[in-house]
């Protein structure tokens, strides 16, 4: 799952103003279907994206079809983003239409380590910082806004606000590190552990 | 679902992974069959790639879901690597009214604290309503956990927890079970332990809750007006209210008791477990489906339903005019042909109310089990205190 490294992005952002978006919204059950992880952003919040089915008809009133947020890679949202079903279609999803970050009030926990997982990077600053965001992205949706990982920072306009992330996540996004083989270096410590344990379980 | 199954069997049998296959006679939702079968036991640490995994708290075990790039880490490397949780007690104090669930415990307490009340947390449910609960009770409430935006949710083990166990398929035996039950009796909170969140709860206050919105959080008492989107204070609070409110098709002020509903769904990993189907065959048995309404019973295993069969409670339903259907997850998600149309409204007792979670423009009410049954008989919403006997 190795992947190239996060350091910075720069794009525009695509604002829903919503709180609690949940997963089953990002990427619908039906589309649940494929054992790979590629192909999932045709689908992307499919039930608002669309007005029918088989996705001919986009709705213009959801803010992804608008045409001065085309070619958004940042996506802006409020609390508890990504709640629900643990389902990593979401942040594949996200992440194959283009997302390369999430700037948020709040993320639901799974989603968060989901998205970690796949150098989707979620950022979590507070509801007035958000609001300015929404606020600069209303007023000209061609606002620049920059991510960058190293320095903790979302800058736009001449404003920038930092943010927090575990060391250890900020680490394995900007290296873009394969967790499984970084944990493999530890085995003898995992046996070891394993070796230690009561006889039931 | 053949296209991720085919892989998934090959790759069991490859690793010697035991799997129970669709049609094995243990075969059944995870949540509901892993306990069945003792695989659950106090002090481990349970990952599942399915967020309802935090059911099996109930154990006092460290259960939480995870995506499938975690689920690939350990099986790789049986760890995952974790940032500490904060953690929450929530005690549910005094005795349970008659007619109060596991069910309405779970959704008064997201009620209270929001759907993204425990985010970032590990909760511990205590008190005197929750030792009071039954294994299976206790795993209702644990079940929602991630509905409240817990990471996990667990009760502390006691002499209802080893009961439970013991003798299962696959509990310790003999020396072992000793030996393991002595460490269980060690997993408990100390007395005076800080918790870095502290909720109570009065048991007595809990009425019979009713979901409005299309979130765990927007839930109301069964006889508690719609909530208009001026009680709430919060901005991003009342403007989901009002997407809530036109999604759901309620004025505020509405009384739910006039609201109609053309579909039931029994089941789920919530709900789906021996006790909720006696539960839920109490209330059908005083009455007829309603002419208007679709009921479905899914028990959540095969043993479910066996048990249940052996109990009589299928010629219940079923001569109540419900279906009674095979074990599994049906119209809590709607992966299958179980789905509604848009403008359907369902009592489920599943445990999400999301748009579209049961079938796009499908409007969900999430409740108990005795409370749906309750509303397939009426067609509207009961207070099921009303049938108490």
């Amino acid at each position: 799952m190795s992947e190239q490294g996060f350091t910075q992005h720069t794009g525009i952002a695509a604002p829903l103003d919503q709180a609690n978006v949940d997963t089953d919204q990002i990427i619908p059950k039906q589309f649940l279907t494929g054992v790979t992880r590629a192909g999932y952003g045709k689908h992307l919040f499919h039930d608002w994206r669309y007005l029918d089915l088989e996705e001919k008809e986009p709705n213009p009133a959801f803010a992804l079809n608008k045409p001065e947020h085309k070619g958004a890679s940042l996506l802006l949202a409020r609390e508890n983003f990504g709640c629900g079903s643990s389902r990593e279609h979401a942040p594949w999803a996200l992440a194959d239409f283009g997302f390369k970050t999430v700037i948020a009030t709040s993320f639901a926990d799974i989603f968060y380590g989901n998205c970690i997982n796949n150098q989707l990077v979620p950022v979590a600053l507070s509801s007035e910082q958000m609001d300015a965001l929404f606020a600069a992205v209303k007023a000209d949706p061609a606002t620049k806004i920059t991510v960058d990982l190293p320095a903790q920072t979302v800058s736009f306009n001449d404003t920038s606000f930092s943010f927090d992330i575990a060391e250890h996540h900020k680490n394995n996004l900007i290296k873009g590190l394969d967790a499984i083989g970084q944990t493999l270096e530890l085995t003898s410590a995992i046996e070891a552990f394993e070796d230690k344990q009561p006889a039931w379980l | 679902m053949r296209f991720s199954y085919k892989p998934w069997q090959k790759n069991c049998e490859e690793h010697g992974i035991q799997l129970f296959p669709v049609g094995h006679q243990k075969q059944g939702i995870v949540h509901v069959m892993g306990p069945e079968l003792g695989l659950i036991q106090p002090g481990m640490t349970v990952v599942c790639g399915d967020s309802h995994t935090a059911t099996h708290g109930a154990f006092g075990a460290l259960a939480f879901g995870i995506g499938t790039s975690q689920v690939e880490h350990v099986l790789a490397t049986q760890t995952l690597k974790q940032s500490r949780a904060k953690s929450m007690l929530i005690n549910v104090n005094g005795k349970l009214p008659v007619g109060i669930t596991a069910k309405d415990i779970i959704l008064a307490i997201i009620g209270k604290i929001g759907h993204a009340g425990a985010t970032g947390h590990v909760i511990e449910y205590a008190g005197e309503a929750i030792r009071g609960l039954s294994m299976e009770e206790r795993m209702t409430v644990c079940n929602m956990s991630i509905e409240a935006g817990a990471k996990a949710g667990l009760v502390a083990p006691d002499e209802k927890t080893f009961a439970y166990l013991e003798g299962r398929e696959y509990t310790p035996k003999g020396q072992d079970w000793e030996d393991a039950v002595a460490y269980w009796k060690t997993l408990y909170t100390e007395e005076g332990a800080t918790f870095d969140t502290v909720v109570e709860l009065e048991a007595a206050d809990i009425a019979p809750q009713v979901t409005w919105g299309t979130n765990p959080g927007q839930v109301i008492g069964v006889n508690t007006p719609v909530p208009a989107p001026e009680d709430f204070s919060d901005p991003i609070e009342k403007e989901s209210a009002v997407k809530a409110l036109e999604y759901m098709g309620l004025k505020p002020g509405e009384k739910l008791a006039n609201v109609a509903v053309n579909h039931v769904f029994i089941g789920s990993c919530t709900n789906g477990r021996i006790e909720d189907m006696r539960a839920a065959a109490q209330i059908a048995k005083r009455g007829k489906v309603a002419d208007s309404v679709t009921a479905i019973v899914v028990p959540g295993s095969g043993n479910v339903k066996r048990q249940a069969e052996a109990e009589g409670l299928d010629k219940i339903f079923i001569d109540a005019g419900f279906e009674w259907r095979l074990p599994g997850c049906s119209m809590c998600l709607g992966m299958n042909d179980d789905k509604l149309v848009a403008g359907d409204r369902c009592a489920s007792t599943s445990n999400r109310n999301f748009e579209g979670r049961q079938g796009r423009g499908a409007r969900t009410h999430l409740v108990s089990p005795a409370m749906a049954a309750a509303a397939a008989i009426t067609g509207r919403f009961a207070d099921v205190r009303d049938y108490q006997e």
